[in-house]
């Protein structure tokens, strides 16, 4: 047994230097769980904040400051990395039997252009950090804030291209590389969904580098196309910033609907349920995800009229997430499931998914919506979907592939405790956040009416939990690198290709190039 | 020993021209705020968008078209001698870097006469100088990119023939896309509206 892409170098600048997938995707690993746990830095202080009524932590201009850099660090420099460039770096080529990414320096390129746009944002947090919120919202970015949104916005701006660059790589990937026999409806459905997600990237990021770098030029010189004063219109950054960050949602919840659909039919011994459907609906979502940013701006007075059509398309894209969220579930029934960490981590996927969604209904009715606008209910409802949905299936991920990233096994009772340590830190962190915004407090301030603090007690509480539950795997995985069993080509008994070479696997992913001739769930029923 | 993922420089071509069509889906979409912006600007300031136009130098924007469009005959040249693996490659690089060169120039003396209007103008015929500006500058940052490649290619030049050409078609393809932009630019600014009443 050898160290496979491994044991290729161990010195710092074999790492920095490399071309293989494989290495790239762990230097993305460990620059985006520095990040994860920065922006989770700053949501703790939030939540140590609102444990008390009065603003007695942090002034009102320190706490804008920590929302601003939780939102831009967890959505840029987490969420959108997170299982693409991780994972979709590390699996790509091996699920479908290539030896490499299409352009592999374009692949580290990416990597280095990520480091910089964090290097960026680091320097605005260093020299006193940012208040506009993540949003970036006109006029006030760009004529009253006198923080370094310029500093913050060239980073956010030079990540952009590091995600398209990932997505372009990923796109040629699949459709230049397959193995022989790996026909398109033969791909697992973790390649669709990271397909579907290149698009959106390629498509979508582009649009808000633009929109923000005329911000960034509006702050500079003082002329533009967003400031009411200079003859120009602050909806039309609204429609321009949504255009990009409602189909930026789908960037984060699409390759955890990969995982899912890998994790579930594993575990529970079964092929995917409809799996013709589960592609139909990636691309479905992917598709009409471009057509509902519109539901973020019911109260910012865009037509009555394009509000009920914004509103009317928004509940179409929950078919095919429906589609989805039915069809795991039939994927269960009457299987053999056997309960690991990663089977966790992916039911509990699906259930916070769900009430993610279903609450997304609720905001996307147009009366409903006037009440909820900028309340905790919206807050609730997008955690739901960005961290009970992405980052539950991230952790998934990487507990299912663990064994194949590192060729070692992480200790599975430590990992069970983790996931439901997780899920319920999660829980009770959240939903009061619901109940809160359906009373009507407001998100984005540092104090509120004492009638609200049993929530945010409860709230707060869960925030702890859950930072033990983060912090767990980050123990735990640790010492499995150094002290873990060592790991066997397929521990899980799956069928995916990448499970057909050894833990760790060789640089050049496979001895003899696979040849495939079934599609990708053939599991044969536990009787 | 690097680990190179392709069996064959056929299989690397085809890579290499869905990579640059991708790109360029990108690209388009980086432009389009900016196209967005222009229409909307029209929309709700027709009579500055007018005024702006008067303001243009017409005859140098048009030199300036045709000139793009030769270097774009010349870099499709250029193309087909790559493939056909002729020394007259370099020559036609030469002449697609010299015309860029030549578009670049004309465009800097236009904006050092532009800029003494522009300080005259105020309300929204700023915003039709804004985005004139915003949109032209950033197609003459593709430019110069383009022009720095085209170079590259020169200095490589005996590395590509029949076998392998991919890096001159991807640049062309390139090449190419930048010109259309300009196609939309011209009009945008230099013609819509100026010649009515």
């Amino acid at each position: 047994m050898t160290w496979g892409y491994l044991g290729e170098g161990y010195t710092l600048r074999s790492w920095l230097t490399t071309h293989d997938h494989k290495r790239i995707a762990v230097l993305y690993m460990v620059a985006i769980t520095a990040f994860f746990f920065l922006g989770g830095a700053a949501a703790a202080l939030m939540r140590m904040e609102l444990a008390t009524p009065a603003g007695d932590l942090v002034s009102a201009n320190t706490y804008n400051k920590l929302f601003t850099i939780h939102g831009v660090v967890m959505v840029w420099f987490f969420l959108i990395p997170s299982i693409p460039s991780v994972l979709g770096n590390f699996l790509v080529p091996l699920m479908i039997g290539a030896r490499d990414m299409a352009f592999p320096r374009l692949n580290l390129a990416s990597w280095y252009i990520y480091v910089l746009g964090g290097l960026f944002t680091a320097a605005a947090l260093i020299a006193g950090g940012v208040d506009t919120g993540w949003t970036f919202y006109t006029p006030y970015s760009t004529r009253f804030s006198d923080t370094n949104v310029v500093l913050v916005i060239v980073g956010v701006f030079i990540v952009g291209f590091s995600s398209i660059l990932t997505g372009l790589n990923i796109i040629v990937t699949v459709h230049k590389l397959r193995a022989p026999g790996l026909t398109w409806f033969r791909l697992p459905l973790f390649i669709w969904a990271n397909y579907a997600t290149s698009l959106i990237l390629l498509l979508a990021t582009p649009v808000l580098a633009m929109t923000l770098t005329l911000v960034a030029l509006e702050r500079l010189f003082n002329v533009g196309i967003f400031d009411p004063a200079l003859g120009g219109d602050p909806l039309l950054f609204q429609h321009l910033f949504w255009f990009y960050s409602h189909p930026a949602v789908y960037i984060m919840v699409l390759p955890a609907m990969g995982v899912a659909s890998e994790i579930i039919p594993c575990f529970a011994r079964r092929t995917v349920f409809g799996y013709r459907f589960m592609a139909y609906a990636i691309l479905g979502i992917a598709s009409i995800g471009f057509l509902v940013w519109g539901h973020h701006m019911f109260v910012s007075g865009q037509s009555m009229y394009a509000g009920m059509v914004f509103s009317m398309l928004s509940f179409l894209v929950a078919i095919p997430s429906a589609i989805k969220v039915f069809n795991w579930t039939a994927t269960l029934y009457k299987g053999s499931i056997y309960f690991s960490a990663p089977m966790l981590y992916a039911l509990g996927f699906v259930g916070l998914f769900t009430i993610g969604g279903m609450t997304g209904l609720i905001l996307a009715s147009l009366a409903l919506d006037v009440h909820l606008t900028d309340t905790y209910f919206v807050i609730a409802h997008f955690h739901y979907i960005m961290v009970g949905g992405s980052v539950m299936a991230y952790l998934g991920a990487i507990h299912f592939w663990w064994p194949k990233i590192s060729g070692r096994m992480y200790p599975e009772t430590m990992g069970r405790i983790a996931a439901l340590t997780i899920f319920f830190g999660f829980n009770l962190t959240f939903f009061p956040q619901y109940l809160l915004g359906w009373l009507g407090m407001p998100r984005r301030y540092h104090e509120y009416p004492p009638e609200f603090q049993v929530l945010n007690l409860f709230s707060s509480a869960g925030a702890a939990v859950l930072a033990i539950g983060y912090l767990l795997p980050l123990a735990y995985l640790g010492w499995s690198l150094f002290y873990g069993k060592r790991a066997p080509a397929n521990p899980w008994q799956a069928t995916g290709l990448e499970w057909q070479t050894g833990s760790p696997p060789p640089q050049h992913n496979f001895d003899a190039e696979p040849v495939v001739t079934r599609g990708p769930y053939a599991y044969d029923p536990v009787r | 020993m690097p680990t190179t993922p392709f069996d064959s420089t056929l299989e690397r071509r085809e890579a290499d021209l869905l990579g640059i069509w991708a790109f360029l889906v990108t690209e388009v979409l980086f432009f389009g705020p900016l196209f967005f912006g222009y229409v909307h600007g029209r929309l709700t300031h027709p009579e500055a968008f007018t005024a702006g136009s008067h303001h243009m130098h017409v005859v140098l924007g048009t030199l300036n078209t045709a000139i793009l469009m030769t270097s774009s005959l010349t870099m499709a040249l250029g193309v087909a001698a790559a493939r056909g693996g002729r020394k007259s490659l370099r020559t036609w690089l030469v002449l697609t870097a010299l015309l860029g060169l030549a578009f670049l120039g004309i465009k800097a003396s236009e904006y050092w006469m532009e800029s003494s209007e522009v300080a005259q103008a105020s309300g929204a015929e700023l915003t039709f100088y804004f985005l004139y500006f915003a949109m032209t500058g950033l197609h003459a940052v593709h430019l110069t990119i383009g022009i720095g490649i085209v170079a590259w290619l020169w200095r490589h030049a005996s590395r590509y023939g029949a076998a392998y050409h991919s890096p001159v078609e991807v640049t062309g393809i390139y090449w190419h896309f930048v010109d259309v932009v300009w196609v939309f630019l011209y009009p945008m600014f230099y013609l819509l509206q100026r010649y009515s009443a």
